[in-house]
Parts: structure tokens; C-alpha cells; sequence
């Protein structure tokens, strides 16, 4: 089994690929050098995957690329991508997320970028429009920037209908349509927001990320980790068996849903790992318990964090699961989190991460 | 009617490789950056953003002058201008 696995870092895109069944990786060089990779995507719909990277250039911009040969070569449009209409008054600022839509919607990929909006394409991303449903909320005025900037950094479109997609934003929250995209809803029951005066509004939550199936959900919040049973209307703490509720990635196994992972930091205040110690926690029972992995990972104090879309899975089974650190290391799993390889050090700091089973 | 545009060497790629191009328009700086939007978008976005501002850490000199320090983009370019895009110095 090959698996490519692309890691978007501060200062370019790597391409790591593995033949031998996720033991070894030959990493590449920088693609992209002196740009920050916020986003990369994996569409698996067509006879090859696409790969997406969302590029941002301090000096030149923003853009999108893509690649139908595993990452070997890319490609740009001449013209932007995404690009804020000019009745707006808007300009990207970053590419934050790049989901591929549903089955039945071949070419139809949404791009989530900062400031807070939600494009669509229906060409596999070569060109994008803004969703202006979502745009024109009357909400819009009131979402915050955290510290990373304002952005809908999760999109998790409806598997099996493609008129329903949640999305998640840095400070907003949980929004969902219904009908397409013309309308949407805040979806932040249960989601503590402990930094605002009334802690338990209806949005301006601090949603790190969201992983999962349409119903079952996870969420890593601003402190607090929930779990969702019915599409993201009703969020519960399953925060309990975790050394800490604060932290920024949440991935779900590809074929457990009750599987989920999360790389717990001590505090907002206190952004280390919560042991001292490389760990990422499993739950195999929705959130239930919570069991320490360390099998491989390094076992000296330790200081990096993993952010919000630097962990994903791939969709074998035994599922390979990896993250990366913003001290430029990043970890593979071939058996569920059992245990642990080295996949790259030395790289600029991880900001994502996904794979694909080639 | 014909203005100088010199490219930096990062952004060649985006102008048919070439170092310093020619277009015959003029007016106003940003007259002459549509003009080159037209004929190499990619060019253009690198260094202005959708609703048509320069970009921030992109300067672009009018006969050597940084164009914020005149008009911006409403800088006058008469017959005969060199303009200059440099990234500025930032990053880390």
C-alpha cells in the first residue's frame, strides 16, 4: 500500500510518500517555499485524487493550487481562484480549509478562508464563489477574531445530502444549512464560551475543530470537548477522562465512529502538551475514557503543540493516523494510534496535514 | 505612450520569465497596472488584491519614488516612466 501524505508548514508545502505500507517516508523538498500552507485537501471522487493547497504568500497573497498527480506537479489559474465580489469591499486574506463536497456532486469542493466566509466550487476547485448566505448573516457583525485571525476553518458537508453542510468558525462557532447554503443557523447548544459575559450564548464560541459523520460528531472547543448525537444540534462534555478540555485537533477514525483523537495542551494560558509529554489521547467509546498514546513518541519533556488541522487520518484499515508539530516534527500511525513513527523532523512548523491512500 | 515595468525575479515566473516589460498606456499607475491585468493576471494578483489595492508588503517605485509616498495609485505616469515592483523587506 502507498500513502501520500501532504504537510503544509509556515514556509511551504512537503510531500511525504510512503510504499511500504506506512513504515518508511520519503519526504520532498519545499514546494511553494516562503509561503504559509493553511489548508491542503484530498478530493478522492475522480479517477486520481486531487490534491489542494491553500497558499498564502506574505508579500503576494493568497492563492489555490491543485495537483492530479499525487503532489508531483501543481497548478494555479492565471486569475485568483477565490476572490471576494467586488461589491464586498473584502479581501482574502487566507485560505483556511478545502473540502471536497458530496459523491453526487462531482467537481463541487468549499473552501473556508479567512475573513469568516464559505466559498463553493463546482469546477474541483479551479474557480470558487462566495456562498452569500452565509456572508449576509446578521450574525456576520459580531464574529471575532481570535488569535490566529478570523476564519470558517472546518466545513463538513452532508455525505448522503447535499443541501446539508456545517461549518465551524474561529470565534462564531457551529453554523448549518439545511437548504443549501442560502440559509444558515448557529448550532452552539451545550459549547461554553467561559471568556464571554454570558458564557453559554447562542453563538461567538471559540470552536477549535469539528470531525465527524453527519449525526455523531466531535468538537474541540476553546476549552471543553463535546460530542454531538444528532448532526451538531446538541452538544455534551466528554471532557471527563482527559487530562485537559484545551486543544485544537479532533479526528475521528474513518471507520469507527465511536474512535476519536485529540492531542490535549494544559491550558489556554498554557499552551504544552498536558503530560509534559508528545501524547495523543484515544477514545474508542465516543468520549467516554480516554487512553494516553505514547508507543513511539518521543518520552522527554516536551513542549510543541499540534494545531487545529496539523492531525487527520487516512482511510485504510488499520487506520494510519498523523500529526504534526509547530517544532516541524510529524508522526505516523499505521495501527490506530497503537504506536508511533517519525515521518519528518526538522521541517518549519506544521500547520496541516492530510493523507491519501494512492 | 510606453511605460517601463521592471519585475523582481521572484515574480518572473508570472511574466513570461521576463525582467522588464513594456506596455503602451499611461495616465495614472493604476491605469497601467489594468493594463497588465489584462495581459498577465497572475502578475497582477501578486501584487494587488481583488478589490484592486496594492498588496502591503508588495512597494512599486514611479521613477523611483515609492508610490505611496505620491499619489498611490493614482500617481501620474506620463510617457517614458520606469516603474519598479520590489517585495519590501519582511518576513522571517
Amino acid at each position: 500500500m502507498s500513502v501520500v501524505l501532504l504537510i503544509g508548514t509556515g514556509k511551504g508545502l512537503f510531500v511525504a510518500r510512503s510504499d511500504d505500507s506506512r513504515k518508511t517516508w520519503d519526504v520532498s523538498e519545499a514546494l511553494f517555499p516562503m509561503t504559509g500552507v493553511y489548508a491542503v485537501g484530498v478530493d478522492p471522487r475522480g479517477e486520481r485524487p486531487r490534491l489542494l493547497a491553500g497558499v498564502s504568500s506574505s508579500h503576494f497573497g493568497p492563492s489555490v493550487a491543485t495537483s492530479d498527480d499525487l503532489g508531483v506537479t501543481w497548478q494555479e489559474p492565471d486569475g485568483p481562484a477565490l476572490a471576494f465580489p467586488a461589491d464586498t469591499d473584502t479581501s482574502l486574506e487566507r485560505v483556511w480549509q478545502l473540502t471536497p463536497g458530496p459523491a453526487d456532486r462531482p467537481g463541487r469542493v468549499y473552501a473556508g478562508v479567512q475573513p469568516s466566509a464559505l466559498f463553493v466550487s463546482d469546477d474541483g476547485g479551479s474557480t470558487f464563489e462566495l456562498v452569500r448566505g452565509l456572508w449576509e448573516h446578521p450574525h456576520r457583525k459580531d464574529w471575532g477574531a481570535g488569535f490566529g485571525g478570523q476564519a470558517i476553518h472546518t466545513i463538513l458537508p452532508d455525505p448522503a445530502d447535499p443541501d446539508r453542510v456545517l461549518v465551524a468558525m474561529s470565534t462564531g462557532g457551529v453554523y448549518r444549512t439545511t437548504d443549501g447554503g442560502t440559509t444558515w443557523a448557529a448550532s452552539n447548544s451545550g459549547v461554553k464560551a467561559y471568556f464571554l459575559p454570558d458564557p453559554w450564548p447562542e453563538f461567538g464560541q471559540c470552536v477549535h475543530k469539528v470531525a465527524g459523520s453527519p449525526e455523531r460528531l466531535y468538537l474541540q472547543n476553546h476549552h471543553g470537548v463535546y460530542r454531538s448525537d444528532d448532526g451538531g444540534a446538541a452538544w455534551t462534555s466528554i471532557a471527563d477522562g482527559l487530562p485537559s478540555d484545551f486543544g485544537f485537533p479532533i479526528v475521528v477514525h474513518p471507520h469507527r465512529p465511536d474512535t476519536v483523537y485529540v492531542f490535549p495542551l494544559k491550558a489556554d494560558a498554557m499552551r504544552f502538551p498536558a503530560d509534559g509529554k508528545c501524547r495523543v489521547y484515544r477514545s474508542d467509546d465516543a468520549g467516554a475514557t480516554w487512553t494516553a498514546l505514547a508507543d513511539g513518541l518521543p518520552d522527554t519533556p516536551y513542549y510543541p503543540a499540534v494545531l487545529r488541522d496539523a492531525m487527520c487520518t487516512d482511510t485504510a484499515d488499520p487506520a494510519g493516523i498523523y500529526f504534526g508539530t509547530r517544532s516541524g516534527e510529524v508522526y505516523a500511525s499505521a495501527d490506530d494510534g497503537d504506536t508511533w513513527r517519525q515521518v519528518a523532523a526538522h521541517l518549519p512548523d506544521v500547520l496541516c496535514v492530510r493523507a491519501v491512500v494512492a | 505612450m510606453s511605460v517601463t515595468i521592471l519585475v523582481p525575479g521572484v515574480l518572473r515566473g508570472d511574466i513570461e520569465d521576463q525582467a522588464k516589460v513594456r506596455v503602451d498606456v499611461g495616465g495614472t499607475l493604476g491605469e497601467v497596472l489594468d493594463e497588465v491585468a489584462a495581459r498577465w493576471p497572475r502578475f497582477d494578483r501578486r501584487i494587488r488584491d481583488e478589490q484592486g489595492q496594492l498588496r502591503r508588503y508588495v512597494n512599486v517605485f514611479v521613477d523611483g519614488e515609492e508610490c505611496r509616498r505620491l499619489s498611490g495609485l493614482a500617481t501620474p505616469v506620463p510617457d517614458g516612466t520606469e516603474i519598479q515592483v520590489l517585495p519590501s523587506v519582511a518576513g522571517g
